[in-house]
């Protein structure tokens, strides 16, 4: 019973092949999928919630220790990290506009540069992650947070077993954060695969819309996340 | 009712009675709703039995009967509610000079010391008639104080205090369980609670102990170098303690919180939480360096500092030495 | 009441219609997914029994002399995460559900077929990975998993566990996605939601709380797996964490929870007293927006489980009001069931015999929900045998009853075959009697304040352990014995009639089994939910929908 549908040209008349057999009409799936992936993102809001908030909690009682933690974090590529997603946005939305009005070499063009936009904030993940290493912030036998100050009081050092705290959830959060742009790097591989193929159409391109929304998701959270963990009482 | 097939257990607390009579207010409610629920299903499922040619005649429902009978339980369950409030609040709030015991439980034993200096494992002598007040703590993982005979339970958390008080009605032993799952020995970490008789309490108490808790806390207090910043004369690097217990306090950064033994404990362990105003944050940890065991001394010291004492406030030079063997220092784990 | 003529030659239906394993195993018909999932269960549900069993017969002398205290600690653990992760959970969502939701609602299939056998496909993952850790050595933290005991004590494979579980959860959660998107989109012309069964609204309130909730115990595992692996000190006070903060983020789902349990069952006694009363449901409306409510209200309440956990008087003062809140909807449908009997014709078929059962269990489970609500009694029965008493009423005596009932109800349909009535009267008056024997007892056992999780006690708590583990025997007999009927009916059971009970709704006029696509064409609903009236006055279906 399979029906996967194969790349093909639309009919006149005929059923659209990509059209799954227990839905009605193209309509309904269409509805059924986008409706189907917002339910997702719910869950996944759900998902982060638990961390964010105890992040929040935890940061509403150390909040001194964070901010000595929080400044040890490199904003400026915290910052170039927020643009290049931002960027993957505008490129995933330029890539859906190109499937609207068959263009499909600014589609392929603009896939292509999400994805390199993705890979480019991992690489940049990857830098802060080693830095965190070398530094000795990283939750385990090896960490060390002795002498730093608490940013707008001279002379009262952070606690390190809350600071610990801080980069325990900084990992966590953001390791999550990073495993699914990997997801989302995997699912627009396959998207690219598929628009190369010749498989999306003004009439039907689903998947793009809904690996877009997955996509501007992953955004988003790192846009909340970006300010709570990197911006906590900074100064100029 | 039966000695080894008991239907309800002994009460022996103050509360016990007010637990007993919302409890049995349940059981009446409960069973007449049962009893109206019952009977109408058993009375229909037989009245309208299948019968044939005779069909079933369809009701649509009822606003009038679906509001009244949710405005009614809705009214009920506030009763209920309110009582049960009242119980809990009035069972969660010590009085003041309640006799107080510290505990501390680690798997799979209590240790208890009573202010006066006692110390108990697995077993907790109380007189009738008096208000005990227990600070309680645990080493390791979450353990749960619960005295069926009282009515009582109350988690016992590691990094924190939590407060359990009674006021014990009849003299006997009763049964001390641990509730909250602990591990290995969880079942096996039960004990008793003895009520005495005041004259035999009395007895009991002056058959031996190591001093008042207190007073061991004045030892630790002098041995770790308290006394050096934290002078009586205010003039040290640290607050003077003198009657600071149970009073508001205001901090560095603004916020007021009151004095507890909760605070005592946060102060000595992490004393880069709750900086006082007008003071610097120099204050080691003593994290690793002091057992529960004496950080309840401590506490117990603090707050013995201030309480007038005829012919003056008490301070550490006018204390009475301790009776018996030294205590209180030792490492106990 | 199967009066309906039988074919004489078997026709095709979703079970002949392709066989072989991999025809099984790559399946996307959400009826062959349904059945997968029932034999999954069930295996399950017997390992959590065992475990049960186990403990039942440590318990009958106040000693600990049948097994070690930390082998006790493990059944009880385990015996918890079994029933509620892989039975209670999935079961009659991941069954009954699967198979009725899209015939309910005028469909062919759910709204993502492939994404409903990769649901099953974790379970078996998540299923595989739980036996792997029970069978090396187990996990002994209880169910609820609390910290530090489970980040920093215990000595068990409390990792396994924590990320099976997880895996499991993502399962609910596609079950969930896929429930609300079929009932939103893909109901047929005319199914307005007015018109829906019950069951759908039951179900439909059940997702909700999958979806919202679920994700957060997924990642509050998360957190206890990272801390134990990496030492980190999220939960541990000794590193700054703090362990009520575990609690609160376990509870939050874990309270829901325990709506996804009971929600579908009341959806499958309510078709049944509607049909065996041959009456439309009393209040429709309201039943329908009591399940919503239950949800809704469900998230609300989730720290009445730490009244006594050193959370502050006046959180507990406000869990406990609102605790009351979410007793008001279940009282609400308890009534209109009874209502429904009113003027109705009834018949004792085993369904309706299960529902019985299922009303007298739940309204007294639920009755005692009261009591633990109430802080002056919680305090005292907190952890005790008191709480244990209360969830098995309504988990077993409310959940698995309406999961029976449900079975023999629809297995008609299911399997094309009768069960043995008398049988299956006899197994749900032995489940009826039997439950109550086991738990009765408990709640005198808890308000005598013996503890849970214990496997020695005080010798005067012994009578009553002795009575509860021979009911428990009795109501082992009462399980074993549907699974050995069923199983004999599959293949000497009665050719069933499509629609053996007369009864209203869209699944009950198509083949008995039904072909792969339910119906040879789409269905036009016209009519009303429960039109019993209708039926039994002969009234013919205005849509030919039967092939």
């Amino acid at each position: 019973m399979s029906d996967s549908p194969t790349a093909v040209q639309t009919h006149e008349g005929l059923h659209n092949p990509a059209l799954l057999h227990h839905f009605a009409t193209e309509e309904q799936q269409r509805d059924a999928s986008n409706f189907g992936m917002w339910i997702f993102l719910g869950t996944e809001v759900m998902f982060f919630g638990g961390l964010f908030c105890a992040y929040l909690i935890y940061r509403g009682w150390y909040f001194g220790d964070f901010a000595a933690a929080s400044k040890s974090i490199n904003a400026a590529l915290g910052a170039t990290n927020t643009a290049v997603l931002i960027c993957s946005s505008l490129t995933v939305v330029l890539a859906i506009w190109a499937a609207q009005t068959a263009r499909r070499a600014l589609m392929i063009a603009m896939l292509i540069l999400t994805m390199i936009f993705g890979l480019g904030f991992l690489g940049i993940k990857g830098i802060e992650y080693h830095d965190k290493f070398v530094e000795h912030h990283v939750p385990g036998p090896s960490f060390s947070f002795e002498h730093e100050e608490i940013p707008g009081h001279p002379g009262q050092y952070a606690n390190p077993r809350h600071a610990q705290i801080f980069f325990a959830l900084y990992f966590i959060m953001t390791g999550l954060h990073a495993l699914h742009m990997i997801v989302g790097l995997g699912i627009f591989t396959w998207l690219l695969i598929m628009a190369w193929r010749g498989y999306f159409t003004p009439h039907y391109h689903t998947p793009l819309e809904i690996g877009g929304l997955y996509w501007h998701f992953v955004d988003i959270i790192w846009i909340y996340l970006f300010p709570l963990l990197y911006l906590i009482d900074r100064h100029p | 009712m039966f000695d080894n097939f008991p239907l309800w257990p002994q009460r022996a607390s103050s509360t016990a009675g007010n637990v007993d009579a919302l409890f049995i207010f349940l059981i009446i409610v409960s069973g007449l709703m049962t009893l109206l629920v019952f009977s109408a299903i058993i009375y229909f499922a037989a009245r309208y039995r299948h019968r044939k040619g005779v069909l079933a005649e369809q009701v649509e429902g009822s606003i009038p009967l679906e509001l009244t009978w949710t405005i009614i339980p809705l009214g009920v369950f506030m009763v209920i509610f309110a009582w049960g409030a009242v119980v809990y609040f009035k069972s969660r709030t010590p009085p003041r000079d309640a006799a107080e015991v510290y505990v501390v439980a680690k798997q799979w034993m209590w240790k208890l010391e009573h202010a006066e200096g006692q110390r108990e494992i697995n077993e907790l002598h109380v007189p009738v008639g008096r208000d005990v007040k227990l600070i309680m703590t645990s080493q390791d993982v979450i353990h749960s104080f619960f005295v069926p005979a009282f009515r009582m339970k109350q988690d016992v958390l590691p990094g924190r205090y939590t407060v359990l008080w009674f006021r014990a009605t009849n003299p006997g032993t009763y049964h001390l369980f641990c509730a909250q799952y602990c591990g290995t020995q969880h079942s096996g970490m039960i004990g008793n609670i003895v009520v005495m008789e005041p004259a035999q309490y009395e007895a009991w108490m002056s058959g031996g102990s190591n001093g008042p808790l207190s007073a061991g806390g004045e030892k630790i207090f002098a041995e770790l170098g308290c006394a050096t910043c934290h002078r009586m004369d205010s003039q040290g690097r640290g607050p003077n303690l003198q009657g600071v217990f149970g009073k508001p306090v205001q901090l560095e950064d603004g916020r007021m919180v009151t004095a507890d033994e909760n605070y005592i404990r946060e102060s000595i362990l992490d004393p880069g939480a709750k900086v006082v105003k007008g003071f610097k944050p120099v204050m080691p940890t003593f994290q690793g360096l002091v057992s529960e065991e004496q950080v309840n001394a401590l506490v117990a010291y603090v707050k013995s500092l201030g309480i007038p004492v005829p012919g003056g406030v008490k301070t550490s030079e006018s204390m009475p030495a301790p009776q018996g063997a030294p205590g209180g220092g030792s490492q106990v784990q | 009441m199967a009066t309906a003529t039988v074919p004489a030659v078997e026709r095709e239906n979703y079970l002949n219609k392709e066989y072989g394993v991999g025809s099984w195993l790559l399946t996307t018909d959400h009826k062959r997914i349904a059945l997968l999932y029932l034999i999954s269960i069930t295996f399950f549900f017997f390992i959590g029994g065992f475990f049960a069993l186990l403990i039942r017969l440590e318990l009958l002398t106040p000693a600990g002399d049948l097994v070690q205290a930390d082998t006790y600690n493990k059944l009880f653990t385990m015996h918890g995460q079994v029933m509620v992760f892989f039975f209670l959970i999935p079961s009659i969502p991941a069954v009954l559900g699967n198979f009725l939701v899209p015939m309910m609602v005028g469909a062919k299939d759910l709204a993502f077929p492939r994404i409903n056998l990769l649901s099953w496909y974790l379970y078996i993952i998540a299923g595989i990975m739980m036996l792997h850790c029970m069978l090396t050595g187990g996990v002994d933290t209880g169910w609820t998993f609390y910290t530090p005991f489970s980040t920093a004590f215990s000595n068990t494979k409390v990792i396994e566990a924590g990320l099976a579980i997880f895996v499991a959860g993502f399962s609910s959660i596609l079950t969930g996605l896929n429930f609300v998107v079929t009932i939103h989109r893909m109901r047929a012309p005319g199914m307005t939601w007015s018109r829906l069964p019950l069951f759908i609204w039951a179900h439909y309130a059940t997702s909700i709380i999958q979806i919202l909730g679920t994700p957060v115990i997924a990642i509050t595992l998360v957190l206890v797996v990272a801390e134990r692996a990496l030492h980190l000190g999220i939960f541990d006070p000794k590193l700054g964490g703090d362990p009520l903060l575990f609690q609160h983020l376990f509870w939050f789902y874990s309270h829901p929870a325990v709506y996804i349990m009971i929600l579908p069952s009341m959806g499958v006694v309510t078709e049944i007293i509607a049909c065996f009363s041959r009456k439309r449901i009393f209040g429709y409306t309201f039943v329908a927006l009591s399940s919503i409510a239950i949800a809704v209200f469900g998230f609300l309440v989730w720290a009445h489980h730490m009244f006594v956990a050193g959370i502050s008087v006046y959180a507990a003062l406000i869990f406990s009001m609102l605790s009351y809140s979410v007793a008001v909807p279940s009282a609400v449908k308890v009534f209109n069931w009874t209502a429904t009997l009113y003027k109705g014709s009834i018949h004792y078929d085993a369904p309706m015999l299960y529902a019985f059962g299922f009303l007298g269990l739940f309204t007294m489970g639920g009755l005692t929900g009261l009591f633990l609500s109430a802080l002056g009694i919680d305090m005292h029965v907190h952890d005790t045998y008191f709480v244990i008493a209360h969830f098995h009423y309504i988990m077993v005596g409310g959940a698995l009853m309406g999961y029976l009932g449900g079975l023999h109800f629809w297995w008609p349909k299911i399997s094309g075959k009768l069960y043995p009535e008398g049988w299956a009267r006899l197994s749900a008056l032995i489940v009826f009697l039997g439950f109550n024997l086991t738990f009765f007892p408990q709640f005198i056992l808890g308000y005598l304040g013996m503890p849970r999780r214990y496997y020695q006690y005080p010798p005067e708590f012994q009578v009553l352990n002795v009575l509860s583990t021979a009911g428990a025997t009795v109501l082992g007999i009462g399980y074993l014995l549907p699974m050995i009927y069923f199983l004999w009916s599959m293949r000497y059971g009665k050719p069933a009639p499509d629609n053996p009970w007369k009864a209203a709704g869209l699944e009950w006029q198509t083949q008995s089994p039904p072909t792969t696509f339910n119906f040879p064409e789409e269905p036009v609903v016209t009519w009303e939910a429960y039109n019993y009236d209708e039926i039994d006055r002969g009234h013919k279906e205005e849509v030919n929908v039967v092939g």
